[in-house]
């Protein structure tokens, strides 16, 4: 008997580059007692900095952890819950926190706010209740992978591609937008929204108050929704700050109108507090249809009544949250200028960025070609034999091939640093390559043919699906 | 606000579909508004609409408390946590799936084999059903599944997946019983309209009849789907309330007993929410023989995946072979005893109920108790009992009943006393009504019944008061602020 159509397509987009990278990785992980020549894991934006931070609150507030509450036990209290509301003790905390990182401009309200299972299902839930399959949501390139699956798996919905280049530092244009509005339309698409992640995945940079401007300025005259996701805002570490687009719309042309209804934000705790595995998500939404459908929606992925009570008891110490923004925001910036510095060290560029947990790295130059193609081989060689996992451009829908998102927060400094040295040896063996005259190339090339022989033939491999 | 916001909204935003605009919502108004207490609002509604396994929290918490490795966050688990908090693999903490694989066999009396590597993770078991479907059946496809049934299968199955549910209608003149004709029936019945049937949904133990579907029905079942060539989807989650003869039997000894059958259309949804009690806690499991199923589910569980601080604890728990055999038997024990606690005293006022042996409610048969035989008139005496008895009980037609009269009733979310206080308010209200006492307690009764009824319609003000038909209100973490 057959499966769905879902079952048997590939809309997961998991045989993107993006995810058979990491599989790579789990194949050969880098280790640095057990496995030091393995690969390092530079493909997965998670935010490991700042955990001593995070465990040293644990050891002062015992109680929170120990289900208990004023020393009595409350176990039973959390293992009942499944209130879809969710904690309210636990949104309170959540909006307190939301509205510290965008340095208090933006008060958040908890009953507009419905927790899910990470930003993967807050974003699924919202694009069910804001579009019916066939419709399509306005991205703008390049974007995380996972939107593929996210977006537009079982929803039906489909992407259409703000294009943006690097010639314009990939700012969002009007021109852009109206584009891929009537790319859509072209395509009989009816589009209902706009999707952007700020700060952006993979570039790292925030959006400017003008983008801000022109996206609602869009929506508005279009009629059709904003959802900004903005999972990474507590991850700004230099200036410009960052503006939410719910900040904008506390401005006098836009507060209580249409437009204020439409704009959505999705949030979690993945990037920030860096807990990717305790599956917090948000959707925030001044709409009630919305926030009621959602709120429903999200008994298919609530989260877990005992991480809801652990965060509540963080997230609402106050003086805890404030520091902890802070401070990571530090340690982000330094692991940043780590990367820039060392990558220049190897004549490698970096888009200029203020955020997020990666650099957007622009290769550009050692490509054969410039084509997709090439930039395939360069990852490939990367993967490989440099034994880096990166993650490619193309994987992420960007226009220009060469660029990669190279990820900085989730490894110590010894091992980020060996990762700079292995690319600065790599791109010293393709200038020796490329500038060798003829004759002395030939051994040089011998040598490299052998170390680029790959290990395992990239595509002959069955692959587990 | 301007309305015309939703048509900028999807269909399934703005359908029924979610199904929870239904009448019986006002049960949980009333006890919203007044819910019982022992001492502070003795006279409040009492919650029975609720199947939540509330036994055995002693046993766990006494766990809990000499196990301080399995949180995270103590002193001895600390160590663990950074690991545990950035671990997302969506195939999860192989130490959870192992412990609950290990926990399904133990359930079903180590007869049966279970691999780690076939579980998945859900958000519960409302996030299994979704996923299974999702990954089974197209829009427009159908699932069969027989009546009475779990109301929250509307959403789960239909919703957002946009398949279809044909009743597969039981009655109780068999007690319910799952019978060959039915299947066929409903089959064609979809067949007429044009629908593809992609498989059966069944409930084993049943909700809301609290019984075990016996060899012979399974068999039956598995012989329908495999004729059919439609998928089976045994949903378990109940497995371990069984407290009585007959035993549980799983899915997984049928195939085990069918060595030719085609293991590509055979899948179990589990959930710890009702056999160990943590609905919270949001540990639901698909687990197929199908290779691709498992796969394709795999990856929409990122959609739904378990919190790794709950993988971790609950992992812990399981593996912990001795409290897992004490937990089994005194749960059991102590559901049967409150079965028989709740059962003997509905008898002695001449009300029967279902006779079953696994869940945690009983099926009651009031259908004597009606002013006439039709779902109005089980409405009326369904607002009767939530106004005048003050108990919150679920009535047959919102597990879409085939017959009106029947109503399930929750006895495990409740201690002894308050248990007590429900029986002599029903004792009152029956004898009020003069209604003839038979003392021997069986499937079908006769009863003499002369009642009049007074018409009751409760103002509910209808206010819009967002309420999840989920938690025991008043949750003192509902009313908890920092």
């Amino acid at each position: 008997m057959t499966l769905s159509k879902k079952a048997t397509c590939n809309s997961h987009g998991q045989d993107s580059s993006y995810f058979l990278g990491w599989q790579e990785y789990e194949k050969n992980p880098y280790d640095e007692s057990r496995n030091p020549k393995g690969i390092i894991q530079m493909g997965l934006a998670e935010n490991q900095l700042s955990f001593d931070v995070l465990e040293s609150w644990l050891a002062e507030n015992p109680d929170a952890a120990g289900f208990k509450n004023k020393g009595e036990s409350n176990f039973r209290e959390l293992a009942l819950f499944q209130d879809y509301h969710g904690l309210p003790a636990f949104k309170n905390a959540m909006v307190q926190f939301m509205s510290e990182i965008r340095g208090n401009k933006v008060k958040f309200d908890p009953r507009k706010l419905v927790l899910s299972a990470g930003a993967t299902s807050a974003n699924e839930s919202l694009i069910f209740c804001l579009a019916d399959p066939g419709e399509a949501f306005l991205l703008p390139t390049p974007y995380y992978p996972g939107f593929d699956r996210d977006l537009k798996w079982r929803t039906g919905v489909e992407i259409v591609p703000i294009h943006c280049t690097s010639s314009t530092g990939y700012r969002i244009t009007a021109s852009a937008l109206e584009d891929a509005y009537h790319l859509a339309h072209k395509r009989n698409l009816k589009v209902k929204g706009v999707l952007v992640t700020n700060p952006s995945n993979p570039l790292g940079i925030t959006l400017t108050r003008t983008e801000l401007n022109l996206l609602l300025k869009f929506v508005d005259t279009k009629g059709i929704h904003l959802i900004s996701d903005e999972i990474y805002s507590g991850t700004v570490f230099n200036s410009p700050n960052f503006v939410s687009v719910m900040e904008l719309l506390e401005n006098r042309k836009y507060k209580d109108t249409d437009v204020s209804n439409r704009v959505h934000i999705v949030y979690s705790l993945s990037k920030d507090l860096g807990l990717p595995g305790f599956r917090v998500g948000a959707i925030y939404s001044n709409d009630d249809m919305v926030v009621a459908a959602a709120t429903k929606m999200s008994s298919f992925g609530l989260v877990s009544s005992q991480t809801q009570y652990l965060l509540s008891a963080m997230l609402s110490d106050e003086k805890f949250a404030k520091s902890y923004i802070v401070e990571n925001q530090n340690r982000l910036k330094n692991r940043h200028q780590m990367l820039v510095r060392g990558l220049k060290t190897a004549g490698i560029s970096c888009l200029d960025s203020n955020a997020g947990l990666f650099c957007w790295v622009d290769m550009r130059h050692l490509l054969t070609s410039k084509t997709f193609e090439a930039e395939m081989e360069l990852w490939k060689q990367i993967v490989y034999e440099v034994g880096l996992n990166i993650s490619p451009g193309s994987s992420c829908h960007c226009d220009e091939p060469g660029w990669f998102r190279v990820c900085f927060a989730n490894m110590s400094e010894d091992t980020l640093n060996l990762a700079i040295q292995r690319l600065r040896s790599f791109v010293d063996d393709i200038s020796a390559t490329r500038n060798a005259p003829r004759n002395s190339s030939k051994s040089t090339r011998k040598k490299l043919l052998s170390k680029w022989v790959f290990r395992l033939s990239f595509n002959d491999r069955e692959r587990e699906r | 606000m301007v309305r015309n916001q939703d048509q900028m909204l999807s269909r399934i935003a703005t359908n029924e579909g979610h199904a929870e605009n239904s009448a019986y919502f006002d049960g949980w108004k009333a006890y919203d508004s007044d819910p019982y207490h022992p001492t502070q609002n003795p006279r409040g509604v009492i919650q029975m609409g609720l199947a939540e396994n509330q036994l055995c929290f002693d046993l766990v918490q006494e766990w809990v408390r000499n196990n301080e490795k399995a949180s995270i966050c103590t002193p001895q688990g600390a160590n663990a946590f950074k690991d545990i908090a950035i671990f997302q693999d969506y195939h999860g903490l192989p130490h959870f799936r192992n412990a609950v694989a290990r926990f399904m066999e133990k359930v079903r009396g180590n007869r049966v084999r279970f691999d780690p590597d076939r579980i998945v993770m859900s958000g519960g078991a409302t996030g299994a059903t979704e996923t299974l479907t999702f990954c089974l059946a197209d829009p427009g496809d159908a699932f069969l599944v027989p009546t009475p049934y779990y109301p929250g299968n509307d959403r789960d199955l239909t919703w957002r997946t946009g398949v279809k549910l044909v009743p597969v209608i039981c009655e109780s003149s068999n007690d319910f019983k799952i019978t060959r004709e039915a299947l066929e029936l409903a089959f064609k019945n979809a067949q007429d309209q044009n629908i593809k049937v992609k498989g059966l949904l069944l409930n084993n133990p049943s909700n809301p009849l609290g019984t075990v579907l016996d060899t012979e029905t399974l068999q039956e079942s598995l012989n329908f789907i495999t004729e059919k060539k439609i998928h089976l989807i045994c949903d378990e989650i109940y497995s371990a309330t069984v407290f009585n003869e007959p035993g549980f039997i799983s899915i997984a000894d049928i195939i085990q007993d069918n060595p030719q059958c085609n293991l590509d259309l055979i899948h179990i949804v589990y959930s710890l929410s009702k056999d160990l009690g943590f609905p919270g806690f949001r540990v639901g499991v698909v687990y197929s023989y199908n290779d691709a199923v498992v796969n394709c589910a795999r990856k929409m569980s990122s959609f739904g995946l378990v919190s790794t601080q709950t993988q971790h604890l609950i992992a812990s728990m399981l593996s912990d072979d001795a409290f897992v055999e004490t937990f089994l038997a005194e749960s059991s024990r102590r559901l049967r005893k409150r079965h028989e606690m709740f059962s003997r005293g509905l008898g002695q006022v001449g009300l029967g109920n279902l006779e079953s042996n696994a869940g945690l409610y009983c099926w009651m048969d009031l259908r004597r108790l009606l002013r006439e035989s039709s779902f109005e008139g089980e409405m009326e005496l369904w607002h009767v009992i939530i106004n005048e008895v003050k108990l919150n009980v679920s009535p047959g037609g919102s597990f879409h009943c085939s017959e009106p009269g029947w109503f399930r009733v929750c006895f495990a979310n409740m201690d002894d006393e308050t248990t007590r206080v429900a029986l002599s308010r029903i004792h009152k209200f029956v004898l009020k009504k003069k209604v003839g006492v038979e003392g021997k307690q069986c499937s079908r009764r006769e009863l003499v019944v002369s009642l009049s009824f007074r018409r009751r319609f409760d103002d509910m003000g209808m206010t819009p008061r967002m309420m999840s038909p989920h938690s025991p209100m008043p949750s003192p973490l509902v009313r908890a602020r920092t």
